[in-house]
């Protein structure tokens, strides 16, 4: 059986054209990033400014909380039916798909954004406030300096919750690696599933890898011992 | 009784099926989650391979576990034990290393005086350092059971009957009823789930008195 | 309690045998155990699109009116998924298509005629499982345009498609694009080579839905879809029949089999006709009622 899903894996022409490995893994990769880069744009300044103003904690809680519960599915499927009417072409599928993943990636980037920022050594912030440094010197050479490790944790279990959820974007015709799951599945093409399934976790690691190595370029030396 | 293209009657069954399909796992998740976060703590070596395997098992897609694991019990495709083992994998895979994180969250001179009182590794776990974790455990059980609620309607795209159900037939049916209403019902059930491991972790924790639970 | 479900029985397969004694003849397939096995639960179940599902409450109401203890497992997915429920045991029962499941089990059956292919599907079914009487309703896979792209094209016909189907993308159900009544077969038969297909797998709604918005040309929806009448799309002929015979029909587990079943089912199979099913089917996709009660108002009109 494992064998049998290591010959679709290594079947040369399951990797080419347009609706293949490659193909499609770009295709996911693509949406993945999108929907990180949407998901941090609304998640980071809202984080830092709870994180650095103290202000909105509970606001940020529970939209981390009631965040998470919102069940994907059902989220796209109102999605679908509100925007296919009302766009055209390709973006009729694609931003249903991308308001679920944004929604999934808030919660793990605002935490990790105003926790990070939270939890900053009082310390250091007092004297920086004491060397006379503003309110936005404290928050951009202080503190985000010091929660970019938590910060990168937030955005990492983000990531991953998105790869692993862009698959479901192939139940509305969308590509990316679910199609080799919801095709499989249609067909009971066994080894194409769970083929597919390995491909998405291994874009994941890959994927977390590639953002462990830039973490550890961006944060500061004397951070990452304790972290 | 209908409310918005909804038996009543038929939600509240959705709905019980979809507390057994996400708690249940929560349960046996935690309960096979310590010996492997103790574990991790225990030997030191084991740390870094046994979190990066569970972290693994987080990034198999849910669709992909829910279509795959009958190959692999050998159970039926419909069948609910396939769901409840997918979501046990989740469980583990967040909570072993809350359970490593809570385990070593107990200060070490807690540590020292329950082994200079004789306590043996295992006693101390149980009678020492799980009852001090409590609130980081309940953290994580937090997270994995909002999660597992959420998770569990995707069973709805292989025919495994619990509150997802509603939005496949919603959507087919072109009612956007059935989907808010499974929706909403996801959301309150979160919420339920979310409050009971809250006052559970409160009564085990009596020394805690003013402490909000992250 | 026993008792009385066994007495309901008995009434409700009496009221059935007589409210239906005109075009088919209900007790001709009649089995040869009684009714002890009444007493069984029958799981029914149905495949992932509405028809599907409210087929499955007909079958309920009325088995349930007539004394058996009814189950229902609905949107198990596609073909491929609920007949190996069947083997499984998961389900004993579910609406079927003659056309499509004799094809599936046997990929060489060459009958288009409704008759033609309910005997072949009685010879290629594995000897677990059992077809009751087929219904003269018939829901069969189609081709099918906007009224636009008919008009703009020429198109009645699917063969009309195949000068222009390199620009246009057919839409359907994943599995459209594997099985032989599908992309292969709309290859071979008509010649059609579409620039790309692509795979809905959330129900006809959606193929519909993408359909009238332009995401897709050409859509694979079945032909008793209210879709149709209500975008006012054009359903494309088969002169060369690549779509066979569809017609309803109960698939039941050859355990599950008995003659209460039997006379039930093919008494709601000979009250329901493609014109009924399209109605009943339109009050719960268009009007949002719920399958169950359409079923039970059909049942209740014709017990």
């Amino acid at each position: 059986m494992i064998s049998s899903v290591f010959d679709w894996l290594s079947t040369p022409a399951n990797w080419e054209g347009d609706r293949g490995i490659i193909s499609q893994t770009l295709t996911h990769l693509e949406y993945s990033l999108i929907a990180l880069v949407c998901a941090a744009l609304i998640a980071v300044p809202m984080g830092l400014y709870i994180g650095h103003t103290g202000r909105g904690r509970v606001v940020a809680v529970s939209i981390a909380g009631g965040f998470r519960a919102i069940p994907s599915l059902g989220v796209l499927f109102i999605a679908v039916l509100l925007l296919l009417p009302r766009l055209r072409g390709e973006l009729a599928f694609a931003l249903p798909s991308l308001i679920v993943l944004v929604i999934l990636a808030i919660p793990p980037i605002l935490s990790g954004v105003y926790a990070g920022i939270a939890e900053v050594d009082p310390a250091a912030r007092d004297a920086a406030k004491g060397m006379g440094m503003t309110g936005s010197q404290v928050l951009w050479q202080v503190e985000v300096p010091n929660a970019l490790p938590l910060m990168f944790s937030g955005m990492r279990s983000a990531m991953l919750q998105i790869i692993a959820t862009a698959t479901i974007a192939a139940v509305v015709g969308l590509g990316g690696l679910g199609r080799f799951l919801i095709d499989g599945q249609a067909t009971r093409d066994y080894d194409e599933m769970a083929g597919g399934a390995l491909l998405v976790a291994a874009l994941a690691l890959l994927v977390d890898f590639v953002f462990g190595l830039v973490q550890r370029f961006v944060v500061s030396p004397g951070l990452t011992k304790t972290a | 009784m209908r409310l918005w293209g909804v038996d009543l009657g038929e939600l509240i069954e959705l709905t019980l099926d979809h507390i057994y399909l996400a708690g249940v796992p929560l349960i046996v998740g935690l309960l096979l989650a310590i010996p492997l976060g103790w574990l991790a703590v225990q030997r030191k070596w084991l740390y870094g391979p046994l979190l990066a395997a569970t972290g693994l098992m987080y990034t198999i897609p849910s669709l992909a576990l829910f279509i795959i694991l009958p190959g692999i019990l050998g159970t039926q495709i419909l069948d609910p034990l396939n769901v409840l083992v997918a979501m046990t994998v989740y469980t583990i895979a967040l909570l072993t290393r809350t359970v490593a994180d809570a385990l070593q969250s107990v200060p070490d001179h807690v540590k020292q005086a329950a082994t200079a009182m004789g306590y043996s590794p295992l006693r101390r776990l149980f009678a020492v350092d799980l009852p001090l974790g409590v609130p980081v455990i309940a953290a994580g059980m937090r997270v994995a059971a909002v999660s597992n609620v959420s998770i569990v309607s995707v069973a709805a795209l292989v025919g495994v009957s619990q509150l997802g159900i509603l939005f496949t037939a919603g959507f087919n049916r072109n009612a956007m009823g059935p989907i808010l209403i499974g929706v909403v019902a996801c959301l309150i059930l979160a919420t339920l789930f979310d409050a009971i491991i809250l006052s559970v972790s409160k009564a085990l924790t009596p020394w805690q008195t003013s402490r909000s639970g992250s | 309690m026993k008792r009385t479900s066994i007495l309901a029985a008995t009434l409700a397969a009496g009221l059935t045998l007589s409210a239906c004694g005109g075009d088919s003849d209900p007790l001709d397939d009649s089995g040869e155990e009684s009714g002890s096995s009444s007493s069984d639960t029958i799981t029914i179940g149905s495949a992932s699109f509405p028809e599907n599902v409210l087929l499955m409450e007909i079958y309920a109401a009325a088995l349930s009116d007539a004394g058996v203890d009814v189950e229902t497992r609905g949107n198990i997915g596609q073909r491929e998924t609920y007949i190996a429920g069947l083997d499984d045991g998961s389900i004993d029962m579910i609406p079927e298509y003659t056309g499509a499941l004799t094809l599936y089990l046997n990929a060489d059956a060459e009958a288009t005629d409704p008759d033609g292919v309910y005997a072949e599907l009685q010879d290629a079914l594995p000897e677990n499982l059992t077809v009751l009487e087929p219904s003269a309703a018939e829901d069969k896979d189609s081709i099918v345009v906007t009224a636009e792209t008919a008009s703009e094209y020429d198109l009645t016909a699917i063969g009309d498609l195949e000068p222009v189907a390199g620009e246009l993308v057919l839409g359907g159900p994943p599995e459209f694009e594997e099985r032989f009544t599908g992309v292969p077969g709309l290859n071979e038969v008509y010649g059609l080579e579409f620039s790309a297909f692509r795979p809905l797998a959330a129900g006809s709604n959606l193929t519909a839905q993408s359909l009238a918005n332009g995401q897709i040309d050409v859509a694979n929806i079945f032909s008793t879809d209210p879709s149709i009448s209500e975008n006012d799309f054009v359903v494309l002929d088969d002169p060369d029949a690549l779509f066979v015979a569809q017609n309803i029909v109960p698939l039941v587990t050859t355990d599950a089999v008995n003659d209460e079943i039997t006379t039930t089912l093919n008494g709601v199979s000979a009250e329901l006709d493609t014109a009924i099913l399209t109605e009943l089917l339109a009050q719960v996709v268009v009007g949002g009622e719920a399958p169950e009660d359409v079923a039970r108002e059909f049942v209740d009109s014709i017990g």
